[in-house]
């Protein structure tokens, strides 16, 4: 059985390191719809894909958050990124993969993925 | 309805969380020889009262006002029972919610419990300010997962952390993979 004697190790090693919390003010955060309408379209991959990547990729300035049903049910899985001084850019129709690009492209290159926008959608 | 019951687990946790939970309580109980497979989510939030109750099984019903509830608790019921199995739902206000559902594993309706560590994983890992408390348990067989002490040991560092998220994606899989094994 594993046990948390291994978390603990991991922990005694970080000492001395700081700033290990994402959630600081001037971070991005990267928003995912998990309401019944998000979980049924295929939310649950995308969220966590997400927080794989953040921590493969060791983005300490960006937090993986999820929030209820915003009400563009038709339009889930629903990404939204609010980068710090910049509008909130809403993704719609995410998968993990799609989600992967937004990050590189826009949260780590400041390019808005316009193709995924919910903007283009309803045009 | 959702394809595998462990997604209806992450929907059923949504509405713990908005009832501004401190501790969820997630359990899921495997019995081989009846099989059986009972799920019980148990919330500290603030409830609902007899009349909100009633209706929360109803899929024309939400509480819009909070987006509490919506069509969540009845795709898990109409799973339960698609099996031949029961559902339960109890609430007191300002005290909390339990949900409980039980599963006939052998019925052709019976959905898979599909990868119940995943959504585990994504409520722990993106709710760090809520505590869960997760058992997995087959027969006499079981292990934990509890935030509070998890949070103990590694005080302000995130979940989210590389390193503790993958000893919590191995601490989720390699338990479950020894607890099933009989």
């Amino acid at each position: 059985m594993k046990s948390l004697e291994e978390l603990k190790a991991i922990r005694e090693k970080m000492q001395g390191q700081v700033g290990f919390r994402s959630e600081n003010e001037d971070g991005t955060r990267v928003v995912v719809g998990m309401a019944t309408c998000g979980i049924a379209s295929g939310a649950r991959p995308v969220l966590n894909e997400l927080v794989k990547q953040v921590n493969d990729r060791k983005l300490t300035d960006v937090a993986v958050t999820q929030t209820g049903c915003i009400g563009l049910c038709q339009y889930e899985p629903i990404v939204e990124v609010y980068k710090p001084g910049e509008e909130k850019v809403t993704y719609v129709k995410m998968t993990a993969d799609k989600a992967v690009e937004v990050l590189e492209k826009h949260v780590l290159g400041g390019t808005v993925v316009e193709d995924y926008t919910l903007n283009k959608i309803k045009l | 309805m959702l394809p595998e019951i462990s997604l209806n687990v992450l929907d059923i946790a949504q509405n713990s969380i908005k009832a501004g939970a401190t501790l969820v309580e997630i359990v899921v109980e495997k019995k081989t020889e009846e099989q059986i497979m009972n799920l019980m989510i148990n919330d500290d939030g603030c409830g609902m009262d007899e009349e909100q109750l009633e209706r929360v099984i109803d899929p024309f019903f939400t509480s819009r006002s909070t987006r509490k509830i919506g069509l969540g608790v009845p795709f898990l019921k109409q799973a339960a029972e698609a099996s031949g199995g029961t559902f339960r739902i109890s609430s007191e206000v300002n005290v909390g919610t339990r949900v409980f559902a039980s599963f006939h594993t052998d019925h052709i309706d019976c959905m898979p419990l599909g990868d119940i560590n995943s959504t585990i994983f994504s409520l722990v890992t993106t709710n760090e300010e809520l505590n869960f408390v997760y058992t997995y348990r087959v027969d006499q067989k079981e292990f934990t997962l509890d935030t509070r002490e998890i949070r103990e040991i590694l005080g302000d560092v995130s979940f989210q952390n590389g390193e503790v998220s993958s000893f919590l994606r191995e601490y989720l899989s390699e338990n479950q993979l020894e607890v099933e094994q009989q």
